[in-house]
């Protein structure tokens, strides 16, 4: 008995030493006070989109007219979203080829219609990996670009926004942590990389965020744009079978009552 | 009885249709055998009234098998089996299809659910000793159904045509390129190329959305008939039909299936679209598992992901696969050797003990006897085999040896309550051994990691291969007469 017990708890530690481990990137955290169904945020977030990705990186599952889920109408997205001739009702393609786009940047930019669900890891959503990739951008001269990433190390992307946000360098940090006689000569090294914003951009980093964030905001809707209204449904559907399971309890235990 | 002696059905029900819908009953059950179909396998299919709550997963299997095939129907309306089109589909069917994400939703929530719900099932089964004799047939029946259910399952992950359905795709099918001489060649005919192409997707999808089903439902009906032959089993393993009413010829500790059973179960339909629906409306991704994140970046023949996992409901196997390294056959080949002299000690019969004998020696040689090459004129053999087919090998055995449960259980009873500690125990650690297997096989290779998983690889076989010998020897407790409730 004893033994069966031990034995049980040891199985049990298993998995939990198997876990230890798995470290990887750290990645920042996507500003919670951005609310996913904030049309202002959305809207911003499409008109950096079409403005700043669109040029290389289509959304070619989605339609154009889709964007009235922000609040838009069909007009408004002809007028401010719409910049290649198509149609209101066609798909947010784009006209780069695959094949010139290849040989300019390596690999052709993704299509970013589920961007935001395919970078969702055990790190952090889909949205922490773009807020923290589009303010990850450095200088990097051995880059052909002249940039690179801290979440995507040699990306062949350029730092599109750079205008806005500026330019970051990489710089090595040691910190020193005292152990020992805490004498200075004896304290850990600790080798930290820290992006610093060594020419600014035309705006400042908190602003420069904001847009981030709108931006992550657009992508994370783009990637399932019928999230809003599946949970919605949802409370409704749960709703019901609230009800029904009260009366499918009823039945049950009416039916039940002389079976001993 | 011939057709036209059937007694006419008579219906209670108010007004004046009650003539004509009984005529209607009537007109029919004379062609074909309606009431009696009722009768036997619902109003007077007697079930035990013990049924406890590891008895919903039955009928919940049920539901979501009707699920799936509803939903699959309308998701091949949308569909396209290309792999220029079938990933664009896909997202169609999310965004412009009305209600499609729905239909979609339902149904990859419904793949995992319906594996929950199986696993559950065969918990059940293992518990209560339900694939004991006179149910050994039943139990048959439903291991085929669950060998049909994983061949399903990948075939129909294949078709969203992501990373992670190419990958895993070319994985698995790849597997079978470790068998000798064959091996070649048996993959490319199953991919139909030399890679997953869209040739392999074409025939994916014809099995996934015909082959597989149509057997599935074919095994289904006969898994309900032999249960119905032979009646259900219960918490308590003890055979309801011992103990009939010399009156009614009834089970006294049977209740009809219909009504009892019909609106218990409902009940539990209920109580299970409750959770599914929370899953498929708050969190259809379930972290990742019920459909893979990486699965969202269409398939890449070129782009080899850094960490390929099957679905989590393959998971103990694939880590029982990847266990199987060229050390850990060391380990394999002195556990059949021991297994083997165990048999031998133990067995009674002589020409089961030379049998035993013989299928030891040889499957030690082939895993690490002398080596040599055999020619065969249109092939050479190597021996022994490769570590990478006995991790196939191994795979596949871990899935089938649950064929034998029925004659590997040599327990007087049938159910865990009156089994002893030990039974009891090893119930417990399969369980546990299941669950860490299938986590492990979610995660990368590392080194602590495949040591974890050769240990419970070695404690999973364990449990079915000296279950002959711990089932005889645990202290069980004597059955009742009668269910306990």
């Amino acid at each position: 008995m004893r033994l069966a017990r031990t034995l049980a708890w040891m199985l049990l530690a298993a998995p939990l030493a198997a876990m230890a481990s798995e470290a990887g990137m750290k990645l920042d955290r996507m500003p919670a006070d951005v609310n996913p169904n904030d049309p202002v945020s959305l809207q911003r977030g499409a008109q950096v989109y079409v403005n700043y990705c669109m040029g290389c990186h289509s959304a070619s599952y989605m339609r154009y007219n889709r964007l009235a889920d922000l609040g838009l109408t069909d007009q408004q997205i002809r007028d401010n979203l719409i910049f290649t001739g198509a149609k209101v009702g066609e798909l947010m393609t784009i006209g780069m080829a695959a094949k010139d786009a290849k040989e300019w940047f390596g690999a052709p930019p993704p299509d970013l219609s589920v961007i935001a669900r395919s970078r969702s890891s055990s790190a952090g959503s889909g949205a922490d990996w773009l807020y923290t990739y589009l303010r990850g951008f450095y200088r990097d001269p051995s880059r052909p670009t002249g940039w690179n990433n801290t979440v995507f190390p040699n990306v062949g992307m350029p730092h599109v926004l750079y205008q806005l946000q500026g330019e970051q360098v990489l710089k090595t940090e040691v910190l020193l942590q005292p152990r020992g006689s805490g004498k200075k000569e004896d304290a850990l090294k600790i080798e930290a990389q820290k992006l610093v914003l060594e020419k600014p951009g035309t705006m400042a980093p908190v602003e420069y965020d904001r847009l981030a964030a709108d931006l992550v905001n657009f992508l994370v809707y783009l990637s399932e744009p019928v999230k809003h209204f599946r949970q919605q449904l949802g409370i409704y559907v749960l709703m019901f079978l609230g009800v029904l399971f009260v009366l499918a309890y009823a039945l049950k235990k009416e039916f039940w009552k002389d079976v001993h | 009885m011939a057709a036209a002696d059937k007694q006419p059905v008579t219906i209670t029900c108010a007004g004046p249709l009650n003539g004509a819908l009984s005529g209607a009953l009537t007109w029919v059950d004379q062609r074909f055998p309606m009431m009696s179909l009722w009768r036997d396998h619902l109003a007077e299919y007697y079930a035990p009234k013990n049924f406890n709550f590891w008895y919903y997963f039955g009928s919940l299997a049920m539901f979501v098998l009707v699920l799936q095939i509803a939903t699959g129907i309308f998701l091949t309306m949308h569909y396209k089996p290309d792999a220029a089109q079938a990933f664009a589909s896909v997202e169609y069917i999310m965004r412009d299809v009305p209600g499609g994400w729905l239909i979609r939703y339902l149904h990859s929530t419904g793949a995992s659910a319906f594996f929950l719900v199986v696993y559950l099932h065969m918990f059940r089964g293992l518990m209560y000793g339900s694939y004991r004799k006179p149910r050994e047939l039943i139990w048959i029946f439903g291991m085929l159904i669950y060998l049909c259910l994983m061949a399903e399952a990948f075939f129909g992950y294949l078709l969203p045509w992501g990373q992670m359905s190419y990958w895993g795709a070319q994985v698995i099918v790849n597997l079978f390129n470790a068998l000798p001489i064959i091996g070649p060649d048996l993959s490319t005919w199953i991919r139909g190329d030399f890679v997953v192409s869209d040739a392999t997707l074409n025939r994916f999808f014809a099995f996934h959305v015909i082959a597989i089903p149509l057997v599935l439902l074919g095994l289904v009906a006969v898994h309900i008939m032999a249960l119905h032959e032979v009646g259900s089993n219960n918490p308590d393993g003890v055979e309801i039909k011992k103990v009939k009413d010399p009156k009614t010829g009834h089970p006294v500790d049977g209740i009809p299936f219909h009504p009892y059973y019909t609106v218990k179960d409902t009940l539990g339909v209920v109580v299970f679209a409750i959770v599914f629906s929370v899953i498929l409306f708050f969190m259809p991704e379930m972290g990742g598992y019920f459909l893979e994140y990486n699965n969202f970046i269409p398939a890449d023949p070129l782009k080899t992901p850094p960490h390929i996992a099957p679905v989590w409901y393959f998971t103990p196997y694939y880590s029982i696969l990847r266990a199987v390294t060229e050390d850990y056959m060391w380990v394999l080949a002195i556990g059949v050797a021991a297994y083997t002299i165990l048999i031998w000690v133990k067995a009674r019969d002589k020409r089961f003990r030379y049998a035993a004998a013989a299928i030891g020696l040889v499957v030690i040689m082939l895993m690490k006897g002398p080596q040599m090459e055999l020619n065969l004129g249109f092939a050479a053999l190597k021996l022994p085999f490769e570590a990478k087919v006995w991790g196939v090998v191994l795979m596949g055995v871990s899935t089938l040896i649950f064929f034998l449960l029925p004659w590997l259980d040599q327990s007087p009873v049938k159910s865990i309550r009156y089994k002893g500690m030990l039974c009891k125990t090893a119930l417990a650690i399969f369980v546990i051994t299941f669950l860490i297997l299938g986590y492990l096989g979610t995660l990368t290779v590392t080194e602590g990691r495949t040591l974890a998983a050769q240990v419970f690889t070695l404690i999973y076989f364990a449990f079915f291969l000296l279950m002959p010998w711990y089932t005889r020897m645990d202290k069980t407790k004597p059955e009742p007469e009668r269910v306990t409730g």
